[in-house]
């Protein structure tokens, strides 16, 4: 990027430090996806591809807002399609550029096959998404199926309860994804309606603090660099593909410890932890429910309460499951009696996305059986929340009774909230 | 009181419920509290009954769970008393605030809620100061004066903050009269 280009956007972004951030560290009240679309603001991508979906459409109606004010300088791009806005971005960071588009839904779905090119290129590609069901039958409300829909499609993924861990996220998302150790897409995945168009207290950080986090993103191969040519995307079929892979695989498993050095840093400017997870009162937990995004939230106040009735009941809360920490959830649930797994998302013929990983890791501890004298946990499988079912504290209450009581059934999945079947 | 003091509020598709629930939220903010607010999204269509929820707490709110026990339910449209179960899972102890012209008695037999039964004509004061018939703003006079869960000033603070630009000064201090006549003309 030129100098002048630069100075350009310093300028436009003192502008909107002085327009729209009076104090620093404001708590102001923002929607999830106004949150996510203030951080956007702050970073001020090169190009934004645009395209409407409900629920993420707020998000862009907001940074179009923005746009049009002219506080940011991003290229916009009305796409007809979100297939198109993916392969708009993809050409926009394959040119040097930070790109960054939003989706939900059908969306995310119709943008499938250059989300796994996005990856495949190696392009650290930033995109917010509001999770909502995907079709058939038709419906707008939230459950986690789009973004399960991708998990092995090459892109870290963060899953947020909130608005301001939404927020956060997307800033931190783009330090992980340029990483040179990464280069990686990141998807940061809120819950639709329930986050997304709820009004919260969040704290937005200085706008000259953000951009100085962020930086300048400066490439190491750029196509547009007639310097130092490269191809980008070319044919590998049996010679290279196959390593190509590989590469990816590890860069993807290496953002681990680069997600935690990152957010490291960025503890420097939310004085708070980023973790791979959250434990909430997990230490001396014998009943323990696992449970991404707003739910988790929900499951807190659940705590809270069981727990002045002394009931030993805790949280654990993924927020990075793409790479998804084995090790560390393992270590984690060692020792614990009972897990129930709670999945907003189905996997049809096959365990649930969550649960089958948080299986996979407590298999771990089998090995440490003898050593440890401990027994493995009971594990059970809930599907929740599916087209946006509501959950209720209730329903999460039961959970943690059925656990303590070791009223379970752990080889059959419980339908929570399901109509005319009752919570196993 | 609860640790989360909670508002539903009935309104049709239009007729600023869930803007209602905005201010109000907003309005707690500035005195420092945690809240929340958010609409019921269904089918979307002007003049459609829809419902929006706000979440006022002295510390952090965690849940995310849909409002079921609200501690004061706000009908915007007194077309809906009898229509939908506007009392649905409000306790005894409760505050129910209907717009309406009629009296808290028929209010009571409509309902049977044996609770603090609130009537208000905010469509009068509505068309008398704002010249239209927005009756969220002085629901929230009402809703002040029988529940203190915010303070005038500070909801007078909001809706400048978010109509000046908007609707210029004369409509925005029409609708900051509105508040405080039904802030004056509700009894408790």
């Amino acid at each position: 990027m030129s100098k002048n280009q630069t100075n350009k956007k310093d300028e436009i972004k003192e502008k909107a430090g002085t327009t729209l951030t009076s104090s620093k560290q404001k708590i102001t009240a923002l929607t999830g996806a106004h949150a996510v679309a203030e951080a956007m603001r702050q970073i001020n991508p090169d190009v934004v591809a645009v395209f409407p979906i409900t629920p993420q459409t707020e998000i862009m109606e907001q940074f179009a807002q923005y746009h049009a004010d002219g506080i940011v300088d991003s290229e916009i791009i009305r796409t007809e399609s979100e297939h198109s806005s993916m392969s708009c971005v993809v050409g926009a960071s394959a040119a040097g550029a930070r790109a960054m588009t939003a989706t939900s839904s059908a969306g995310l779905a119709y943008m499938w096959e250059v989300v796994g090119i996005a990856s495949g290129l190696r392009l650290p590609i930033v995109m917010p998404v509001v999770n909502r069901a995907l079709s058939a039958p038709i419906n707008i409300h939230c459950d986690h199926s789009d973004a399960m829909g991708c998990r092995d499609h090459g892109w870290i993924m963060l899953f947020c309860e909130n608005a301001q861990e939404a927020y956060d996220a997307t800033i931190l998302a783009v330090k992980l994804a340029e990483h040179p150790e990464v280069m990686l897409p990141v998807m940061v995945c809120q819950d639709g309606f329930i986050t997304s168009h709820a009004i919260q207290n969040i704290k937005v950080y200085d706008d000259k603090i953000v951009k100085n986090f962020v930086r300048e993103y400066k490439p190491r191969k750029w196509l547009l660099n007639t310097d130092e040519p490269v191809t980008v995307g070319p044919l590998q079929l049996t010679d290279y593909y196959f390593e190509s892979q590989k590469q990816r695989a590890d860069a993807i498993f290496r953002a681990k410890e680069i997600y935690l050095e990152v957010g490291k840093e960025f503890s420097g400017i939310t004085g708070k932890k980023h973790l791979l997870f959250e434990s909430y009162m997990l230490d001396d937990a014998e009943a323990v429910v696992v449970v991404m995004s707003s739910t988790a939230g929900t499951t807190k106040a659940v705590i809270d309460k069981l727990r002045k009735e002394g009931r030993k009941v805790g949280l654990l809360k993924p927020i990075l499951f793409r790479p998804f920490p084995y090790e560390e959830v393992s270590k984690a649930l060692q020792g614990k009696k009972y897990i129930a797994v709670l999945d907003r998302s189905e996997s049809y013929g096959a365990n649930a996305p969550l649960y089958g990983e948080v299986k996979n890791a407590i298999y771990d501890l089998t090995n440490n059986k003898s050593e440890n004298n401990k027994e493995m946990p009971k594990l059970k499988s809930y599907i929740f929340g599916l087209g946006g079912r509501d959950i209720f504290e209730d329903d999460i209450e039961k959970v943690f009774k059925d656990l303590i009581n070791g009223n379970i059934e752990e080889k059959k999945v419980g339908y929570i909230g399901l109509r005319g079947e009752k919570v196993e | 009181m609860k640790e989360i003091f909670e508002i539903r509020i009935h309104g049709r598709g239009g007729q600023g419920a869930k803007t209602a629930a905005q201010f109000i939220a907003e309005a707690a903010l500035e005195k420092g509290k945690f809240i929340q607010s958010f609409p019921e999204y269904g089918p979307e269509r002007s003049g459609a009954p829809m419902k929006a929820f706000a979440r006022i707490s002295d510390k952090e709110i965690k849940t995310y769970a849909p409002v079921t026990n609200p501690d004061v339910v706000l009908v915007l449209d007194q077309t809906l008393v009898g229509t939908i179960n506007i009392t649905d899972g409000l306790a005894k102890e409760g505050i129910l605030i209907v717009n309406t012209s009629n009296t808290q008695e028929w209010l009571k037999k409509k309902t049977n809620f044996s609770g603090n039964c609130i009537t208000i004509d905010a469509t009068k004061i509505s068309l008398e100061t704002i010249g239209i018939n927005m009756p969220n703003t002085p629901m929230i006079g009402s809703l002040i004066k029988a529940t203190n869960i915010v303070t005038l000033d500070a909801v007078e603070n909001i809706i400048k903050k978010k109509f000046l630009k908007k609707i210029g000064e004369k409509a925005t201090n029409a609708n900051i009269e509105a508040i405080k006549r039904a802030f004056k003309e509700t009894k408790k």
